[in-house]
């Protein structure tokens, strides 16, 4: 059971897969303009990420090991391919302004590095659960910088003022030094609160 | 001119890596030495302008909509196959990058060992697809895609050279324990990304 416990909650914070395993970067950083996008953008990897783990899984007998990255990466991209038409189909508005970031889940390091280190060796119940522990590990930090930049750059959280309104927005927070300089400093801020000194 | 000022957008204004955050994995783990960071920035030159307008051919070719008129068929050239693109793209992305990796194993035997393994590293590299994806929303032309592929592909090896420069020169400078690694290399980006907006005002 704590086994089964640790396998959901080390990647919220002591093995984070962007501030610690440093996966996944490019997506966190594009898409955090907004709460809204970041967020659409979190459901869609959690959507990926576990049913690939868990369909990685199941076929993991069967794959030969001399094939397994091009399997995964079909199975990715035709999951990928299922989101992408859910999106375009529900939430056309929103599938614009993510753009090209929802076809680039295929090459999303997380999901192939979840894939080659946990989903490939480990039994479907598992890896279903590694995959929701990571794109909720991934969705925090999305959330954070996306809160971060949205309130610096428009002095909105969610759509909803929370900053007075003579605030100008800072226009830098918006565009992508914002973006570098708030997970840089998110990332120091983690690993001096969590003691995880890594020399990467 | 176009096609001049075009590359000028793609390699120092729209840069791939600080301005659209492509690339960002190999770009930090791949960056602790000018060597490495050299090697891969010419592979992935290498990869994005093979990719780039090849992928452009699939596309108008096969895949959008009406694109199969050519075959004459009538029942082929109304078919819209364009939610297969990203299945396409990555299998030739793929299919290129193991191309690249024996031609130069044949022929440049010491760049081939050089490179090592970026080359088949470069198959899920975002920047790769990205080139790829952005040429459709843009809907490029064939000679635009091209000219687009290579100086995107230029736009990375610079940015990648020159951080690597940074974090040899701050290797033995004190930083905060927590903000050593990927921190610092986070907000030295930031920093280089303020930089390159300065080319923005740059009318072309």
């Amino acid at each position: 059971m704590a086994a089964t416990k640790k396998i959901i909650t080390d990647p919220l914070s002591d093995n984070n897969p962007i501030t610690i395993q440093v996966l996944g970067i490019c997506s966190a950083l594009a898409v955090t303009v907004q709460m809204e996008t970041a967020f659409v953008m979190a459901c869609a990897l959690t959507a990926v990420l576990t049913s690939s783990n868990l369909i990685i899984s199941l076929l993991r007998n069967y794959i030969p090991s001399r094939i397994r990255m091009i399997v995964e990466v079909s199975v990715i991209a035709s999951l990928v391919v299922i989101v992408d038409q859910v999106l375009r189909a529900f939430l056309f508005e929103l599938s614009r302004q993510l753009s090209i970031f929802v076809g680039l889940i295929i090459t999303n390091c997380i999901v192939m590095g979840r894939a080659e280190a946990f989903a490939i060796q480990n039994p479907p119940g598992k890896s279903l659960l590694d995959g929701l522990g990571n794109s909720l590990g991934y969705s925090v930090i999305l959330l954070l910088v996306a809160s971060g930049r949205e309130i610096l750059g428009a002095g909105t959280w969610y759509g909803m003022r929370v900053l007075p309104e003579a605030y100008m927005g800072n226009g830098l927070a918006v565009l992508a030094p914002g973006a570098f300089l708030i997970l840089g400093i998110i990332i120091w801020v983690q690993r001096t609160v969590t003691n995880n000194f890594k020399d990467d | 001119m176009h096609y001049i000022s075009l590359a000028v957008e793609t390699i120092f204004i729209n840069n791939i890596v600080l301005a659209y955050f492509l690339g960002m994995c190999s770009f930090l783990a791949c960056s602790k030495k000018v060597e490495t960071s050299f090697g891969l920035g010419m592979a992935v030159i290498c990869v994005l302008s093979l990719t780039v307008p090849f992928n452009w051919v699939i596309e108008n070719y096969f895949l959008s909509e009406g694109a199969l008129a050519w075959t004459g068929v009538p029942a082929l050239a109304s078919l819209d196959l364009s939610f297969l693109n990203l299945i396409c793209f990555i299998a030739v992305i793929a299919s290129t990058v193991q191309l690249v990796e024996m031609v130069l194993d044949k022929y440049f035997p010491r760049l081939y060992t050089s490179l090592g393994i970026f080359l088949p590293l470069i198959t899920v590299n975002c920047a790769i697809l990205g080139g790829s994806l952005f040429m459709v929303e843009r809907t490029y032309t064939l000679a635009e895609s091209a000219v687009y592929g290579f100086s995107s592909g230029f736009g990375f090896a610079l940015a990648i050279v020159s951080l690597s420069a940074v974090r040899k020169k701050i290797r033995y400078s004190q930083i905060p324990a927590g903000l050593q690694g990927l921190g610092m290399t986070m907000i030295l980006t930031g920093l280089m990304s303020m930089a390159f907006m300065c080319f923005a005002g740059i009318d072309l």
